[in-house]
């Protein structure tokens, strides 16, 4: 097995509500694959379950070769190994941007103060914020913040990391400056699960482009095919609603 | 999906033999988990119960604190009392809550106009918070009825309850403060947007989330005035711990007090579980503590 992460007949509802329905999905080291769909379509909700933040109904998410929805693993340790990137950045306001970065260096990975400070600044120096190490979240703009969330979810060398709609919550002029530090951590290896709403970015970036629709993957495949030349009636009209 | 051209028929779904197992799983470890803690509580209480009863004073103590025929004698006298402490903590307690919303109010202002009301609002809370209840209450208790003054009563439990109110409000105040200013500055925005005046926002906007928020520490003073109301019988009004203490004097047994005790329990506690319901059903978030 070569996979990093493997998802089979995932099936995840909230109440009488089914998300996810059955989903499947493998991604290899170093890969990229890009979610899309329209709100609502569970996008986020197979993120979370991915990190085990929900509880799958049914379904075997496999990672790194061990079966992760087996409720005898334990969920801290398998989730101190991805790194998850939100929407809304979800820092904590109360430390300072290097605070943020090295707090689970420090509780969770057992790093020594001296070193977690060293290479939590190698890190935002890494994503151009060396400078804003003492700054607090608030004082940065969106971008910038988004930046920092980032780097805290990848100083621990996650094996995977996964993003949420981290674009979304941006004016439209500071959404290039994350695309392009994903786009690098990409060149550089980086495994990534993400969704987004940027086509453009998921052509470039995105070895499999994965489209979700009423709890199912309904269309995947290199990104050329499926934004470019899609099989489905489903997948064109949302393309072709986004494009509007 | 609005676009859904027709609405699937409703899936029949059946959970995997994996699932069926790791089901079976979370409910046996639910099970263990449950057997151990009502195990243990129930060895650790035991454990608690055998050392206090085989222990060489336990005669004694039984005899001092737990007489049954002495509580059953004096329960219809201390209970007469609690009326009085009940009576005493509902008015103090909507007093209570009038000044220091007001209080807070004054206190949050903003604008020089404001200044002498919030120099005012901010001296009252620094005073009455600085100073000992019991010795608030021996200046006005004794103080007050000595001075006769025209139009107000002579009664103890007047200027007891007066009190009450001057110095229990300085601590409520900040409670509500606390809570107005944890609303963040943009619902204020929202609904001055609106054209609301600040008075509107106020009303309709900022205190309504304030109040969700303060909930659990109003709650929390108004337990403590519960029990502080019994403080007013230092000024010879026979409430239940008045009574109690009359009940005592007559044979140096103390079981009146711990019948007074059980008395106040069983107001609060019932009523902190009533908080916490009501809480939970209205949704208010952190505010649903649980048993």
């Amino acid at each position: 097995m070569s996979e990093l992460l493997r998802v089979e007949g995932v099936r995840k509802s909230f109440g009488d509500h089914v998300v996810l329905r059955q989903v499947d999905l493998a991604i290899e080291p170093g890969q990229c694959v890009v979610l899309i769909g329209a709100s609502g379509s569970g996008k986020s909700t197979l993120l979370r379950c991915v990190n085990l933040l929900e509880v799958v109904d049914d379904g075997v998410i496999t990672f790194d070769g061990r079966d992760i929805t087996d409720p005898r693993v334990d969920g801290d340790e398998v989730r101190s190994r991805m790194g998850m990137v939100f929407q809304a950045y979800n820092l904590f306001p109360h430390l300072d941007v290097l605070g943020n970065v090295t707090l689970a260096l420090r509780l969770v990975h057992g790093v020594g103060a001296a070193e977690a400070r060293s290479r939590g600044l190698a890190m935002l120096e890494r994503v151009g914020l060396a400078a804003k190490a003492r700054a607090r979240p608030d004082d940065l703009s969106g971008g910038q913040q988004q930046r920092v969330a980032i780097a805290r979810a990848l100083v621990a060398n996650p094996r995977l990391m996964l993003l949420d709609e981290v674009t979304s919550a941006l004016d439209p002029e500071l959404v290039g400056e994350v695309l392009d530090l994903l786009g690098e951590l990409k060149a550089e290896g980086v495994t990534m699960l993400l969704n987004t709403h940027e086509m453009g970015f998921a052509r470039e970036v995105a070895d499999e482009v994965c489209f979700l629709h009423d709890g199912r993957i309904h269309e995947r495949g290199a990104p050329a095919q499926v934004l470019g030349d899609p099989q489905h009636e489903r997948t064109r009209a949302f393309l072709s609603r986004i494009r509007a | 999906m609005t676009d859904r051209v027709s609405a699937p028929a409703p899936e029949h779904w059946e959970p995997s033999a994996a699932q069926r197992e790791r089901d079976e799983w979370r409910r046996r470890r639910t099970l263990r988990s449950a057997a151990i803690a009502a195990i243990s509580t129930l060895l650790l209480l035991g454990a608690i119960g055998g050392a206090v009863v085989s222990s060489p004073g336990w005669q004694r103590v039984r005899e001092t604190y737990f007489d049954w025929d002495k509580a059953v004698s004096s329960f219809p006298a201390v209970l007469d009392g609690l009326w009085l402490n009940i009576r005493v903590m509902l008015v103090c307690w909507v007093l209570i809550l009038v000044l220091s919303l007001t209080v807070a109010i004054v206190r949050t202002l903003r604008g020089p106009v404001a200044f002498p009301l919030r120099l005012l609002g901010t001296a009252y809370v620094d005073v009455f918070r600085g100073l000992p209840l019991l010795l608030v209450i021996f200046l006005l208790g004794f103080g007050g009825p000595a001075l006769s003054l025209q139009g107000l009563p002579t009664s103890p439990l007047f200027w007891g309850g007066a009190a009450l109110v001057l110095s229990y409000s300085a601590y409520v105040a900040e409670v509500f403060r606390a809570g107005i200013e944890s609303i963040h500055p943009s619902q204020r925005l929202a609904g001055r947007a609106l054209g609301l005046s600040y008075g509107q926002t106020l009303r309709h906007v900022v205190l309504p989330q304030a109040w969700r928020r303060v909930i659990p520490p109003l709650m929390n003073d108004l337990v403590s005035l519960q029990k502080d109301s019994g403080l007013i019988a230092v000024l010879g009004v026979t409430d239940a711990i008045r009574k109690a203490q009359i009940e005592t004097a007559l044979d140096f047994n103390y079981t009146p007090y711990v019948v007074a005790g059980v008395l106040f329990c069983c107001l609060t506690i019932p009523m902190a579980r009533l908080t916490d319901r009501y809480a939970r059903k209205k949704g208010y978030h952190g505010a649903g503590g649980h048993l």
